[in-house]
């Protein structure tokens, strides 16, 4: 990996010794240590590791979680209060697990942002973008399969919900709903076999993770410039510099996490999720947790079950295509004013359908979300491909990430690109 | 340019914390408003300051006697608790009993008894052999099943209350907009939201985390004798004005001096309907006292680390234009 030279010289016998055989310092030190990262990269770079501790922070506390819980349909809402009173320090575990996800998915929806603003998914990242794509896909059934383990009613109807989106397909929709369930309804073998596959998916993820740094570390970081690397003056070390930048956003994002988890525990969760799961009784309102809302907004302003469903899985298959659809050359919005306006317009309506995913399915709250639904997919299908043969140039690009950190904006004007 | 860029994070802290503020004065005036409307304004559910609410909130561990002592004088003859094990009473957070008090609770309850000597569970008279309940036991039942409980109670379900006040909070007002045209619904609309954001940063500012005990201490004063004209209220049920729907299966189970107090605390609805919510959020939430101490030393330790981490990024980065 990495188009740098290794300067990595061992300085014991052993680690000589090791490096002829099996070069992992090397490895390890050439892409952590000396890697070369644009230096004029901003806070909102700093996701990556964030995201990273909270892998391993979902990893951790989810191993111990499953050492004391019942995949069983009697028992399973009676193992996690178990966890929550009897084991030790299991209450703290089970909120940093429950909280974990939330903050996981704060973090990656900052990082999604901010590869969109600045163009991260244009050549050559677009594997990198990929690679990400799939890492979101695998982080929303993990999320929705750890969910319905607690077998609470919300547990238990968001599963109903979700999984009946299969039944959509036509001829073999059913046939595959049941497939999944294990049975005619959610029950005790669907159970069962999500906390195999919450126990799977993780570990993909994790594969998934490694291949999507390994992807950036071929290509290298994009930069808020969004211009390429050209000499060496346009980048540091890895270490100190980034590791040191990153560590402390984490760390000021554990301490929003930490206090969520110890005093804001319940807050990210629906209260309906302490009542035990119950086929008989329809909960008034099912609503998915914050993170889906909305998507699930987006499922029903379209009012066909089948139409939804493809509305809903299409809405992410446009971020997906996204290097296909954004052509401009130009990377970064900083000298792409009006792609900005419309980045504006598409971060408001994301957070607008996830207010109105929050809301039953009535009244003004569809005609909302139907206009919103709209604009999401005109953004990604018409108003980027339409804005990718204008605005290509900016004279106030500045010729290279050096140039711009010292602050000559657009001096040279054949620098334009 | 970059001043402007430079201000911005400022800017977005400054909106937030002007939110916050304007959304704690629009509520201060809701609730003197209130206040003043007096106690007597039972139509919705009220916020109630609560002794374990907040960073530094603690359960009063007189309160949460009282409070058992509502639930074993009153809710215990319907309501299960099944999660419950009469050793969480002496358990340090809780009502913290001595040992002795537990066994005084104790001393008239009995559990089904393990199979005696004969491999027997029932007597020569077909009953179900008894034993004394022990501290590890959780707390005994008030019917052998469902089904008993249900054919005691007029088909309803006395649901089991050791998480109750989780499973609990303020019912949405979900109210669609069917505003008469475009403009006055937009117009609602993004009322609406912008009052949903200001609740939002409300509840992160306040630690809004007793929705539920809320909930209960307004449901238990929340009933009326006569249901208000216009309200059908159907044989057997209640009116209550925050159950969802008004029509509730239980009678109003607490009224003035329902219970004397050991505690000489004056009995009135109002504190026995405090006393029981502040109990369930116990039996809810019975690590809350633990949370809430080592949240206060991860929350400090992690700012200061915060800051030092900071300090040490400026440092390293001091000599590089970036």
């Amino acid at each position: 990996m990495g188009h740098h030279e290794s300067n990595y010289e061992p300085k014991w016998a052993i680690a000589k010794w090791f490096d002829e055989r099996l070069p992992v310092y090397r490895m390890m030190s050439d892409q952590f240590i000396t890697f070369p990262t644009p230096r004029n990269l901003n806070y909102w770079w700093t996701m990556g590791m964030v995201l990273f501790f909270f892998l391993v922070i979902q990893l951790i506390t989810g191993i111990i979680l499953t050492m004391h819980y019942i995949p069983h349909e009697d028992m399973a809402f009676n193992s996690v209060e178990h966890i929550m009173r009897d084991v030790n320090w299991g209450w703290l575990l089970r909120y940093m697990h429950m909280n974990g996800a939330s903050f996981f998915f704060i973090a990656v929806y900052i990082h999604i942002l901010r590869g969109i603003y600045y163009g991260s998914y244009k050549a050559p990242r677009e594997v990198l973008w990929l690679v990400g794509v799939v890492i979101y896909i695998l982080m929303m059934a993990a999320a929705f399969m750890g969910y319905v383990l607690p077998w609470g009613q919300m547990s238990f109807w968001g599963a109903t919900v979700i999984t009946n989106l299969f039944s959509a397909i036509p001829l073999v929709g059913d046939y595959i709903t049941q497939w999944f369930w294990g049975a005619y309804a959610v029950s005790q073998p669907t159970l069962n076999r999500f906390l195999s596959l919450h126990y799977l998916v993780p570990m993909l993820l994790t594969v998934f993770v490694l291949i999507h740094v390994w992807a950036l570390h071929v290509v290298g970081s994009n930069n808020p410039e969004g211009l390429d690397v050209k000499s060496s003056d346009d980048t540091l070390p890895f270490h100190p510099y980034f590791t040191m930048k990153d560590m402390f956003m984490a760390i000021v994002f554990l301490t929003i996490y930490a206090f969520f988890v110890f005093f804001m525990s319940n807050y990210m969760g629906e209260p309906d999720n302490y009542i035990r799961a119950n086929p008989m009784v329809t909960p008034p309102h099912i609503v998915p947790e914050w993170y889906f809302l909305p998507f699930y907004a987006i499922l029903r302003a379209i009012p066909d079950k089948l139409g939804g469903v493809i509305a809903m899985f299409g809405s992410i298959m446009v971020v997906a295509a996204l290097p296909w659809l954004d052509r401009n050359p130009i990377r970064s919005l900083r000298y792409r004013p009006r792609a900005r306006f419309f980045f504006a317009g598409f971060v408001v309506t994301a957070m607008l359908l996830g207010f109105l995913g929050a809301k039953p399915a009535e009244g003004w709250y569809v005609t909302a979300s139907r206009i919103l639904t709209l604009y999401w997919f005109v953004y990604f299908l018409v108003i980027l491909p339409l804005l990718s043969k204008m605005e290509t140039t900016n004279r106030h690009m500045p010729g290279s990430i050096t140039d711009a950190v010292l602050g000559h904006h657009g001096v040279i004007p054949e620098a334009k690109q | 340019m970059s001043v402007i860029r430079r201000l911005a994070p400022f800017a977005i802290a400054l909106t937030f914390a002007g939110s916050a503020g304007t959304a704690t004065i629009v509520t201060a005036g809701e609730n003197e408003h209130e206040a003043k409307a007096g106690q007597h304004d039972k139509s919705h559910v009220q916020r109630q300051k609560w002794s374990f609410g907040g960073l530094t909130g603690r359960f009063d561990k007189k309160q949460l006697r009282r409070g058992f002592q509502i639930y074993n004088e009153v809710c215990a003859a319907c309501h299960s608790m099944k999660l419950m094990y009469y050793r969480n009473l002496m358990e340090p957070g809780g009502p913290e009993f001595s040992k002795k008090e537990v066994e005084a609770i104790i001393a008239d309850k009995e559990v089904p008894a393990p199979p005696n000597d004969d491999g027997a569970t029932i007597n020569d008279d077909g009953e179900r052999i008894m034993r004394k309940a022990l501290l590890t036991d959780h707390f005994v039942s008030p019917y052998a099943n469902d089904k008993a409980a249900m054919s005691a109670n007029g088909g309803a379900l006395p649901p089991d209350l050791s998480v109750m006040a989780k499973a609990r909070g303020i019912p949405h007002g979900a109210k669609p907009l069917q505003a008469g045209n475009i403009f006055s619904a937009a117009f609602e609309g993004v009322k609406e939201y912008v009052g949903w954001i200001f609740g939002t940063v409300y509840n992160l500012a306040t630690q809004y985390q007793e929705a539920g005990p809320d909930y209960i201490h307004a449901l238990m004063i929340g009933y009326e004798e006569e249901a208000p004209k216009g309200m059908e209220i159907p044989e057997g049920k209640s009116f209550n004005w925050v159950f969802p729907g008004h029509a509730i299966s239980m009678p109003q189970p607490l009224s003035d001096e329902q219970v004397e107090y050991a505690d000489g605390t004056k009995a009135t609805l109002d504190q026995e309907a405090r006393d029981i919510a502040a109990f369930l959020m116990w039996t809810a939430d019975p690590h809350l006292n633990a949370r809430k101490s080592l949240g206060l030393k991860v929350l400090i330790y992690l700012i200061i680390l915060s800051i030092l981490m900071y300090a040490v990024k400026r440092t390293i980065w001091a000599g590089v234009k970036h």
